[in-house]
């Protein structure tokens, strides 16, 4: 009797599991899929009408926006119907569900085809084969991509320029920060001149592009200037020049493009370090004072180690942004004058000459570029216990 | 006794000083185009535009043709009381009175002008650059069929309605996703969930160039592409990693005993999540919310790839990429439009600047 009861509650348990599961299969595969279908339909609904382009925003802004809430509505009251065993198990993927399912939609998976891409020419891999034939095929070409990522002569240029973006953009960014935190923190208009230092953060790349543009605007030599740099340089008595198109002095106009990056992304290290720099207690300050120490050896001695951690992370976000740089020299040069980066290169090579195969090779480096970071975010993470 | 007090207020106006120096190096550049986009075209093209602060400028009083003045240019010759050559009329002789003769046009036609030396500046200032980056025109096409089709022309306001229909469901859409995501991660229980986080961790700084080749296909098998429904789902997947993430920081601080409480109440997770801890978390929300927004608005690569097919569906920053490209020189379009397209983020920027601050110090940067 006892041990038929055991089986009995055994087999339910086992029911209840194995249901479980599907059922937790079906909310996580089901909600998202059903959540894109309705919003699909609204749009085909919406693209359709003649209406007018504030009634077609405003519909679009209400539907987009109504229609995830509402999924989220009705599948926890699905959920919520269900028997208390399963409702506890299914809840979590009904909350969790879509998030990781669109996640790995767009960032998980698409990091497996790429790579599998990068491995076929240019037209990616020969269609209706099985896998054999299709590593025996015309159109596997191996690691060939790679090698060519690293030796073609645009390429080459490309890691040069990005290697340029890196170290000047980013310590420079770094440095004006910090200074600027520094200069901030002991002046009489703080809270202004912060606000005015971190305005371009609001702005746009193609914005930013069509600034400095304007400040690089070339006229020749003679006429009148209109581009604020070419008017101090024949002021100075020099020539002028179309800055950032100098071919002469390549790699050095890539300079004149990196100066807008540090002009956008300053405003960033410096409220950051403008943080950690009121977070340095008082009196240890105070204290070196007292023991004599300048200013310089207060800055560089007690406030640059305190701060180190902040320095660290600045620099390493400002690296990542500057590594995938696009739209500044997309829209200032187009790559041209010797200015192509890793990430020009990328669309160039996927968008403009569609080669599949080359583009996600060099979009695969670049993922490799940040590996290391992202190993030292992990690393943070486990060592945080709560989770 | 010099003292120390008169060392600090030196070492205090230094810092003011070079601070000043250093606030005006970054405004200058902004200035320029927003000074520029209220002046005329003929004046941008010709002048520069910090020729708004008053100057002194040789203007002309009066002028004399030069057949009338009767001198050979291939000599030395007298004019207005002043001697010299071609050359140096040409660049201008100053009298001994302070006026400039100068010797305008060729050696055979031309005048001479007697200029004097006054405050000038540049102030002729219009709204036409605005009226005519906002207001351009439609284009009509009329078929042989006799139907007429009309295609909006070069007017930001199509622009700018289609930045907004993009930038305010791929604000809110992460938002939301995330918010849920981040509620489970904090106080649910499920399996998978501590693997599951690692790879919200580890998306993070994933660069999103990974899967546009990838996704683009998906998007021409499920006619996705140049939809606005595909460029909010693809914001939302490239900003879902990094919203889920702070606000699980966020979210699992928030006092146990709060949600303990709502559960013995016999509340249920659903309305725990929608009436505590979505208004609790909503500094959290916010100033994710901006970022993202700022992010989305000021995007050019993902609306270029997802929505570049559809002229209809193009947005600011793909405009003004436009008109740089197509009408590079015309300046005072591009000054105007660069403000329009600044407008809103500037607004939100400025409105919800603490919310934007407490973002950056809590981690809000993409990857």
């Amino acid at each position: 009797m006892d041990t038929s009861r055991s089986t009995s509650v055994q087999g339910a348990s086992m029911w209840t599991r194995a249901l479980s599961f599907v059922g937790r299969l079906l909310v996580a595969v089901g909600i998202p899929l059903i959540a894109f279908y309705v919003l699909y339909v609204g749009f085909i609904f919406l693209r359709d009408s003649d209406a007018s382009r504030y009634v077609v925003a405003l519909v679009a802004i209400i539907w987009g926006v109504g229609g995830v809430a509402v999924l989220y509505w009705v599948f926890n009251g699905i959920v919520e119907r269900l028997p208390d065993a399963l409702r506890t198990r299914l809840l979590p993927f009904v909350f969790v569900g879509p998030g990781m399912a669109i996640l790995s939609w767009y960032l998980t998976i698409p990091t497996l085809r790429t790579f599998w891409l990068s491995l076929f020419g240019r037209d990616g891999p020969a269609a209706g084969l099985g896998l054999f034939q299709l590593f025996a095929s015309q159109s596997f070409v191996g690691l060939n991509n790679y090698v060519a990522v690293f030796t073609e002569e645009l390429m080459q240029q490309s890691f040069r320029n990005n290697l340029m973006w890196i170290v000047f953009g980013s310590t420079s960014s770094v440095v004006f920060g910090l200074l600027i935190a520094l200069l901030a923190d002991r002046s009489s208009f703080e809270r202004v001149a912060k606000s005015f230092i971190f305005l371009p953060m609001a702005i746009s790349f193609v914005g930013a592009g069509i600034i400095w543009n304007f400040i690089y605007e070339y006229r020749p030599a003679g006429q009148a200037q209109i581009g604020l740099l070419n008017n101090i340089v024949v002021g100075l008595g020099g020539l002028p020049q179309a800055w950032p198109q100098w071919v002469a002095i390549a790699p050095w106009n890539n300079l004149f493009l990196i100066v807008i990056v540090v002009w956008l992304q300053a405003g960033f290290s410096m409220v950051l370090f403008s943080a950690a720099l009121k977070g340095i207690p008082e009196e240890l300050l105070e204290a070196s004072r007292i023991d004599g120490a300048n200013e310089f050896q207060i800055f560089f001695l007690i406030m640059i180690p305190y701060i180190r951690g902040t320095i660290v992370a600045v620099w390493t976000t400002i690296v990542i942004f500057t590594l995938k740089i696009f739209d500044v020299v997309w829209v200032m040069t187009g790559g041209q004058f010797g200015t192509h980066v890793i990430a020009t290169q990328f669309y160039r090579q996927s968008f403009t000459n569609r080669n599949s195969g080359f583009g996600s090779a060099i979009a695969i480096v670049l993922l490799l570029a940040v590996v290391p970071v992202m190993i030292y975010n992990l690393r943070q993470f486990r060592e945080r216990e709560a989770f | 006794m010099r003292s120390a007090k008169g060392q600090k207020v030196l070492g205090r106006s230094l810092v003011n000083a070079t601070l000043l120096l250093l606030v005006l190096i970054w405004t200058v550049p902004t200035l320029g185009i927003f000074v520029s986009s209220f002046r005329n075209r003929d004046d941008i093209a010709t002048s520069g535009w910090w020729q708004i602060i008053p100057y002194r400028d040789w203007r002309p009083v009066s002028a004399v043709d030069i057949k009338e003045l009767g001198v050979d240019p291939d000599h030395i010759m007298q004019i207005e009381g002043v001697t010299g050559t071609f050359d140096q009329f040409r660049a201008g002789i100053e009298t001994p009175d302070g006026k400039r003769v100068t010797w305008i046009g060729n050696k055979r036609l031309g005048k001479v002008e007697i200029q004097e030396k006054v405050w000038t500046a540049s102030w002729n200032f219009t709204l036409d650059n605005y009226q005519q980056v906002l207001g351009g025109q439609d284009f009509t096409f009329r078929h042989a069929d006799g139907t007429v089709e009309v295609h909006p022309g070069d007017n930001m306001i199509g622009a700018f309605l289609n930045s907004l229909t993009v930038a305010v469901p791929s604000t809110v859409i992460p938002i939301l996703i995330a918010a849920f995501a981040a509620y489970a991660f904090a106080w649910m229980k499920f399996p998978g969930r501590r693997e599951l986080f690692i790879m919200v961790v580890a998306l993070q700084v994933v660069p999103l160039q990974i899967a546009l080749v990838p996704i683009l296909r998906d998007y021409k098998a499920l006619n996705l592409n140049g939809t606005f429904l595909g460029i909010w789902l693809a914001h939302t997947g490239f900003g879902l990693a990094l919203a889920t993430y702070l606000l699980y920081n966020y979210i699992s601080t928030l006092p146990r005993e709060i949600l303990e409480s709502a559960f013995i109440d016999g509340a249920s997770h659903f309305r725990a999540f929608t009436q505590l801890v979505l208004p609790l978390s909503l500094p959290a929300l916010a100033s994710f919310a901006i970022f993202q927004f700022l992010w989305v608005w000021n995007d050019y690569l993902v609306a270029l790839i997802f929505l570049g097919g559809n002229p209809e569906f193009e947005l600011v920053t793909q405009r003004m990429a436009a008109i740089v490209g197509a009408r590079g020189q015309d300046w005072h379009l591009l000054t105007a439009g660069a403000f329009v397209s600044m407008l809103l983020p500037l607004t939100v920027f400025f409105s919800l600047q603490r919310y934007f601050l407490r973002g950056l110090l809590a981690g809000s940067v993409k990857g």
